[in-house]
């Protein structure tokens, strides 16, 4: 009985936590190519600019921050599909559902797995591709730290459109239509960020706001995610 | 409160902004009346639909009762 | 406990659909009346504007439209909350209903902004910050209609679109104010948007009379999307059935 008892008291908070982050960031590692494509469509949508507007640096200097911010919006919005596909193909998304553990916390960690191999090289990767778009020297460090805010909201934004969709056979382009409108207010603090930096602006509040959305995002989105999961699983 | 043009023509021109201001009305109530009829025209729709079931039922029965 | 009786009743389809049965000769011949009373106003009666002339005349279709756009979403959200809360079945027709009127009536404000720009700014588009907040709401109508078809069960479409509607209903405010700021942020100076200081009552009558038909217009449509949208839920019960062969006797 004691034995039983202690098998159904639920983990530590944290301990639960790690073990889901662990797991997604294992699985991911596990399969390099998923974690890659984001970062290869940045590479190729960016490369498609100077194609299509001329390789001079007064036409692209101007243009860099908005277009690396929209195409780092279009990389993250394409990877969200695979956030819980692959979990609810093979029912463990199920067993996260009846699991004793908080979902809260769980939807947390996955999505905290999730932007650690999608938005984090997003991030990293946009510097150099900012360097082929001639962005000004000053717009680097802004353009990091709002990718690095921007994207951790969008991914936790875009799991609540994951979650609806998860359960639809073809659900990538709904996927896409539900979120984008809600990540225009990131896009716009965003873009805006890198814009100001680099005409020497102060970028103080477009930042804080940034940070807002981040806050906001974490103490809301995974409960609408919890919810979701629970309607998409009913739904099969 | 008096009508505010001098002629008919004058009406339907409203001084050069007339092809915008009737475009609008002509589409907003455009719209309007299809908002009212679709409805309507899906109800119609509907209850044939469980009409032709119906009957489709009492059919069945019959052949049911005859074999 | 009678108090509650009328939300229960609610709750029926059938006591729905009786019961606006009676409303809607009525709502139809008032909002007939009031739309056609504001229009004959407000295009022949109502005093141009000194600045805009008669152009202006658009207002009485654009402000009712992206009125009741608005209001039109919250009563979407509104439905899908109430829906997921006391689980209630007509709420959710509600809310399906609501879609489509609200699209509908956002793309409308669009199109009459639209026209009604070419001849006050010269532009057919203009990135205002209000034109671009109404753009973004036929985008969040057109993501729930998209995901509310997509399900196959019809359970999960309603449950999965009122969520959506409410996450979008935290998010109207949000978006609205990013919009707002971006636009002070790029407003060209040669061009002043915001318009509408102070109307004069003769301007202002008339607008209040269309306003007034739009909203006992849209209680109208979404009674009649609803009463249909029953009838397709409700299909197989006895009393659609009964209903059903009551009308194969009318000619």
């Amino acid at each position: 009985m004691p034995d039983a008892l202690a098998a159904q008291t639920p983990r530590p908070v944290f301990a639960a936590f790690l073990a889901t982050l662990r797991r997604d960031l294992l699985l991911a590692v596990r399969l390099p190519g998923d974690m890659a494509n984001p970062l290869v469509f940045y590479l190729i949508a960016i490369t498609l600019i100077p194609l299509s507007l001329g390789p001079e640096r007064e036409v692209l200097a101007p243009l860099a921050p908005g277009v690396l911010w929209v195409m780092a919006l279009l990389a993250t919005l394409l990877s969200l599909d695979g956030l819980f596909r692959s979990d609810f193909d093979d029912g463990s998304l199920e067993q996260l559902l009846i699991s004793p553990q908080l979902l809260y916390f769980s939807v947390l960690a996955k999505v905290l797995a999730h932007w650690l191999v999608t938005g984090l090289p997003v991030t990293l990767l946009a510097p150099v591709l900012g360097m082929m778009l001639a962005l000004p020297s000053e717009g680097y460090w802004a353009l990091c730290l709002s990718l690095l805010l921007g994207t951790a909201c969008m991914s936790l934004v875009g799991a609540m459109g994951a979650a609806l969709t998860v359960s639809l056979r073809r659900g990538g382009l709904l996927l896409s239509l539900i979120v984008m409108p809600l990540y225009i207010p990131i896009l716009i603090f965003g873009a805006d960020v890198v814009q100001n930096a680099v005409l020497g602006d102060p970028i103080r509040f477009q930042l804080a706001v940034l940070g807002a959305f981040v806050t906001l995002a974490v103490a809301l989105a995974p409960l609408a995610v919890a919810g979701a999961l629970r309607i998409s699983v009913d739904a099969t | 409160m008096s009508f505010q043009f001098d002629s008919l023509q004058d009406f339907i021109q409203m001084s050069g902004h007339g092809p915008f201001v009737w475009a609008c009305y002509g589409i907003t109530f455009a719209v309007l009346v299809y908002l009212v009829f679709s409805p309507l025209v899906r109800r119609r729709r509907l209850i044939r639909q469980h009409q032709a079931w119906l009957k489709q039922m009492d059919r069945v029965r019959e052949v049911a009762r005859q074999a | 406990m009678s108090n509650w009786q009328w939300f229960h009743r609610l709750g029926s389809p059938r006591w729905f659909y009786y019961k606006t049965e009676g409303w809607v000769p009525w709502l139809a011949a008032v909002s007939g009346i009031l739309l056609v009373l504001g229009t004959v106003w407000g295009l022949a009666f109502a005093p141009p504007d000194y600045q805009q002339g008669n152009s202006y005349r658009i207002i009485y279709l654009h402000v009712p439209a992206a009125f009741l756009a608005l209001i039109g979403y919250y009563v979407m959200a509104v439905a899908g909350a109430v829906g997921m809360i006391w689980r209630m079945k007509m709420a959710f027709v509600v809310m399906k209903s609501a879609a489509p009127i609200g699209a509908a009536l956002t793309f409308l404000s669009l199109v009459t902004g639209a026209i009604w720009g070419k001849p006050t700014w010269g532009t057919w588009w203009e990135w205002d910050a209000r034109i671009t907040s109404m753009l973004i709401l036929l985008f969040l109508y057109l993501g729930i209609m998209a995901l509310q078809a997509a399900f196959q069960s019809r359970d999960a479409a309603d449950k999965a679109s009122a969520l959506l509607a409410l996450i979008g209903t935290v998010n109207i405010p949000i978006i609205y104010k990013s919009v707002d700021w971006w636009h002070t942020l790029h407003q060209p100076a040669t061009l002043k948007l915001t318009s509408a200081p102070t109307i004069h009552s003769s301007m202002l009558y008339p607008l209040l009379t269309m306003i007034l038909a739009f909203y006992i217009f849209y209680a109208l449509v979404l009674i009649l999307y609803t009463r249909a949208e029953i009838l397709r839920r409700e299909g197989r019960t006895q009393w659609v059935i009964d209903l059903v062969k009551e009308e194969a006797k009318k000619p």
